[in-house]
């Protein structure tokens, strides 16, 4: 294993922890609030140990898939380590266990937190929190590449790493133009939410942190009431933005090239937005008792499905209250996930394609054993091998999903509770029911459980395989 | 650049791995999912899975914003039909790979009518660098420019050469004859001499020449050019083929050794002043007989790589001059170059080598007034080509008056197809194509060769 290179890339992606601190920085001074600091102190540690590691480039520069996985998932342990310490200094988070689950969370675009009071923050370390969700939304390594030469030969498996969705698929030829392409789509739709909300009479504080935690799909909200305390415009605008971000940026980029003819073909994003429908209709239909208004029982129902689809996590409406039906969507849709190539998490809508196909394909051979069928998305024939890993990624997600299951068990919480705290963070959403609910958090967990899922959610956010590799001790067997 | 390369096979592959290092924008297309999705893993580039000449998959491919379509696909027709969609769909620079020896009369007529920028026969292109190794066994390395009119040499001076311890200038006026010294090399540095240079044994010079001229030149000096007389081919394919027949027409005496009898009296019908053995190659016995030992060159050319390595390693044991080995797919250069093979030629790089020429001229022209540029002596030194239009400066003016930066040299006039070597008198004149060679890099204009004042 190529060690060095490895150590080089870690290098790199501290040198730019230390760049993406400095906004919260500056958010310090500007606020007059001596928290800054914390901040400034953890930058000038990452940059001092990335520019360590980065001092010799390695000779051999070249990424084979293992090092590219480990390189991926590696970078993101110690971006959440770093990236927890100004919480840990500036003593708002005492724990540093509790630090690294919020960062880990930040990153992963997950929005599951400990803190029972968020208003009482700084906003220097609220924006640093919401920030997190920008940066991980697109990926670290995505941005790395984009601005990096990093290695001589392909980049590709770097970026297969990080970027969600059965088969990764180049918007150009090369890689770094690749990266760069999607991180101008996503500011540039970023920087459109963003001035819709100032539209509304949004505080730009809160403007800049509420569009953070929607482009990256993450959820940390800067209120205690999450997006609630909003007027209906700005709930409306945040609800749209969610589900766009969800949408898989190759159609964006087809838009760009105003290829409308390919656009229509993309079933995932038909798919997925049919979903999106039929939920909000039937949960509207089941919580209309709850609402004098109609409009406001659609606007609520709206706006948990699309932050629940895209695994967002904002919330306008304590939906634990809400009928059982209504839950049991809602938690179904935390399975299913946004489209593939989002900054969205779950299972990804394409998955669900591709199973429910093999699946009727499979009950097909039932009726006639001699069928020779195959198994076609978007007119394409799809490939043995994406059918293969995605059915394994079934299976390792339900693995993951039952093992992290028990041993949060440990802490004697009720099943409803556990369940969706793991569904919450494997599916990167953030908030689940009963313990762990919109209006609760996971400051209850043990230390022991806190680790169990802030790997979840890195598991969740890579999809599942680079975390896996970490742990395979045949990976560091020389 | 945008370039979409149809095909991936050995050339294919070669040229993907190669122009996405030099920073171009490569999209493949192959039938084969496996193929495409291998090149995808390995190299910078994207890959579509289909038939490359049709015009769906092309428009995925992006054809519109394309600047160029290289195709290398196995077959000649298919490689035309993607050319001719790809000119239609996208309005790009095409390249085919003809190499059926039924159209090879016809290349100038497909190329011109078809409207391609241009048309390479692997085989062929193969057979003329082993020809000229043959005829000229003591040059390192042979280019062509001005459409092969002219040739650039490049070798060392022999020992106890005349040219030892001559000035340029008294070697013109002592060998009288057209050429021109571009670059010399002592010490491992490059320099373009002017006429007070002082030739040494053991320098490494080029020299620029028209095809005619060079044998009288290494006549004049001493050195043989040691062209071979006789030469023994082992393999009767289409690169044999070609080959024989360019070595007859310089007088020397070909003799093929081929295993199957229909493909010999094939080749007895075509070339009829080559010897045609009917045997196989690799039987020792044969060898002897036809007299391996007393041929001054050897060519092994058959379809497998490891016989031709033996067997040249044979020859060179018999007492071979000159060998040259036929490499189709074998990668291990360092195990091949260890070897005591002489000469090796890989017709795949061949091939490669003449697109990516292309390839390079036609990216140094875009925003510049190069119109061809190639990289000599690994890259150290370059040779442009130029036409003079009507903005240059100093038009009829001997190049003797003309403020030439230092380490800059005219190598050569193209008038109306009249090839000039020039001396201080001659001048330039609007319409002529001048060939530059410099050991500096950057040159974008005819005019950057001028002092500025």
């Amino acid at each position: 294993m190529n060690y060095r290179m490895i150590i080089y890339v870690l290098g790199w992606i501290l040198n730019f922890e230390a760049l993406f601190l400095l906004p919260s920085a500056a958010a310090g001074l500007i606020f007059r609030e001596r928290e800054g600091l914390s901040i400034l102190v953890t930058a000038a540690i990452c940059l001092v140990l990335g520019l360590l590691a980065v001092r010799r480039k390695p000779q051999r520069a070249k990424l084979y898939a293992r090092e590219g996985f480990i390189s991926v998932a590696l970078s993101w342990l110690v971006l959440s380590f770093f990236g927890a310490l100004p919480f840990y200094f500036s003593g708002y988070i005492p724990s540093i266990i509790d630090a690294v689950f919020e960062t880990a969370s930040g990153f992963t675009t997950t929005g599951a937190s400990i803190l029972a009071d968020v208003e009482a923050l700084p906003k220097c370390l609220l924006f640093w929190r919401s920030f997190t969700h920008w940066i991980g939304g697109m990926g670290v390594l995505v941005f790395v590449i984009a601005i990096l030469p990093l290695a001589g030969g392909s980049n590709m498996y770097l970026m297969k790493a990080e970027s969600p969705g059965p088969s990764v698929k180049k918007l150009v030829p090369k890689v770094k133009r690749t990266a760069v392409t999607l991180y101008l789509m996503y500011l540039l739709i970023t920087v459109v939410e963003f001035i819709f909300l100032v539209a509304g009479r949004m505080p730009v504080f809160d403007a800049l942190c509420t569009s953070f935690g929607t482009a990256g799909t993450g959820g940390f909200g800067i209120r205690n009431d999450s997006i609630a305390g909003y007027s209906s415009y700005i709930q409306v605008v945040v609800t749209v933005f969610m589900i766009l971000f969800g949408v898989n940026f190759n159609v964006y980029y087809l838009i760009y090239k105003k290829k409308w003819k390919d656009m229509l073909k993309c079933t995932e994003v038909i798919v997925y937005l049919t979903i999106i429908a039929v939920s909000i209709l039937l949960i509207s239909i089941n919580i209309r008792g709850m609402y004098s208004s109609g409009a406001t029982a659609v606007k609520d129902a709206a706006f948990q499905v699309g932050s629940i689809i895209t695994t967002t996590g904002f919330s306008t409406a304590n939906f634990d209250l809400w009928p059982a039906f209504s839950k049991t969507v809602l938690v179904l849709l935390m399975f299913v996930g946004a489209c593939a190539g989002s900054t969205g998490g779950g299972i990804k809508v394409s998955r669900v394609v591709i199973i429910f196909k093999t699946v009727t394909k499979e009950l097909d051979y039932i009726i006639h054993p001699n069928n020779v069928k195959k198994i076609k998305i978007e007119g394409k024939q799809l490939e043995h091998t994406v059918l293969r890993s995605t059915n394994v990624f079934i299976m390792a997600y339900i693995f993951i999903f039952v093992g992290s299951l028990l041993l949060i068990s440990l802490d004697n919480f009720d099943l409803v509770t556990n369940f969706t705290a793991v569904a919450a963070t494997l599916n990167n959403i953030g908030p689940g029911l009963g313990g762990v609910g919109p209006v609760s958090n996971f400051s209850a967990f043990s230390g022991f459980s806190k680790i169990v899922l802030t790997f979840d959610m890195l598991a969740g956010r890579l999809e599942l395989f680079p975390v896996m590799i970490l742990l395979s001790w045949k990976t560091w067997k020389k | 650049m945008k370039i979409i390369i149809v095909g991936c096979g050995k050339v294919g592959e070669t040229l993907a791995a190669v122009l996405s290092q030099e920073g171009n924008d490569i999209t493949i297309i192959d039938k084969k999912e496996e193929v495409v999705d291998r090149l995808c893993r390995e190299y910078d580039i994207m890959g579509y899975v289909g038939n490359g000449a049709s015009y769906s998959v092309q428009l995925e491919a992006d054809i519109e914003r394309a600047d160029l379509m290289i195709a290398v696909t196995g077959s000649d027709e298919l490689n035309l039909l993607c050319c001719l969609t790809a000119k239609k769909a996208g309005n790009c620079h095409t390249i085919a790979r003809v190499r059926n020896p039924e159209y090879n009369n016809e290349l100038n007529f497909i190329q011109e009518e078809l409207g391609l920028a241009m048309v390479i026969n692997q085989e062929l292109a193969a057979a003329l660098e082993i020809s000229r190794v043959l005829k000229f066994p003591s040059a390192i390395e042979i280019d062509t420019f001005a459409k092969g009119r002219v040739e650039l040499l490049r070798f060392k001076i022999p020992r106890d050469s005349i040219l030892d311890n001559l000035t340029l200038n008294e070697m013109h006026s002592k060998i009288k004859c057209n050429v021109l010294v571009c670059t010399a090399e002592r010490d491992g540095r490059i320099l373009i001499p002017k006429g007070d240079y002082i030739l040494r044994a053991g320098d490494v010079i080029s020299i620029i020449a028209a095809s005619k001229d060079e044998n009288l030149f290494f006549k004049k000096i001493g050195i043989h050019t040691n062209q071979v007389k006789n030469t023994m081919i082992v393999g009767g394919g289409e690169i044999a083929y070609y080959l024989a027949r360019m070595l007859a027409s310089a007088g020397i005496q070909v003799k093929i050794l081929e295993k199957r009898l229909d493909r010999c009296e094939e080749l007895c019908e075509m070339l009829p002043k080559a010897t045609i053995i009917h045997g196989d190659g690799t039987n020792k016995q044969l060898l002897e007989e036809e007299g391996i030992s007393s041929t001054e060159s050897f060519v092994a050319l058959t379809d497998f790589d490891e016989e031709n390595v033996i067997l040249s390693l044979y020859a060179r044991k018999c007492g071979c001059r000159k060998i040259v080995t036929k490499i189709n797919r074998f990668v291990f250069d360092e195990v091949i170059e260890s070897l005591d093979m002489d000469t090796t030629i890989y017709p795949r790089d061949i091939t490669a080598e003449y697109i990516l020429q292309y390839v390079r001229a036609m990216k140094n022209s875009i925003g510049s007034n190069v119109e061809t540029l190639h990289r000599i002596i690994d890259n150290q030194a370059e040779t442009l080509e130029f036409i003079i239009r009507n903005n240059f400066q100093m038009k009829n003016i001997p190049l003797q008056d003309l403020p030439i930066k230092p380490g800059i040299l005219v190598a050569c006039i193209n008038r109306n197809g009249h090839i000039i070597l020039p001396r201080g008198k001659d001048e330039l004149q609007e319409g002529d194509t001048v060939v530059v060679v410099t050991a500096k890099k950057g040159l974008n204009d005819i005019n950057d060769i001028l002092q500025t004042r």
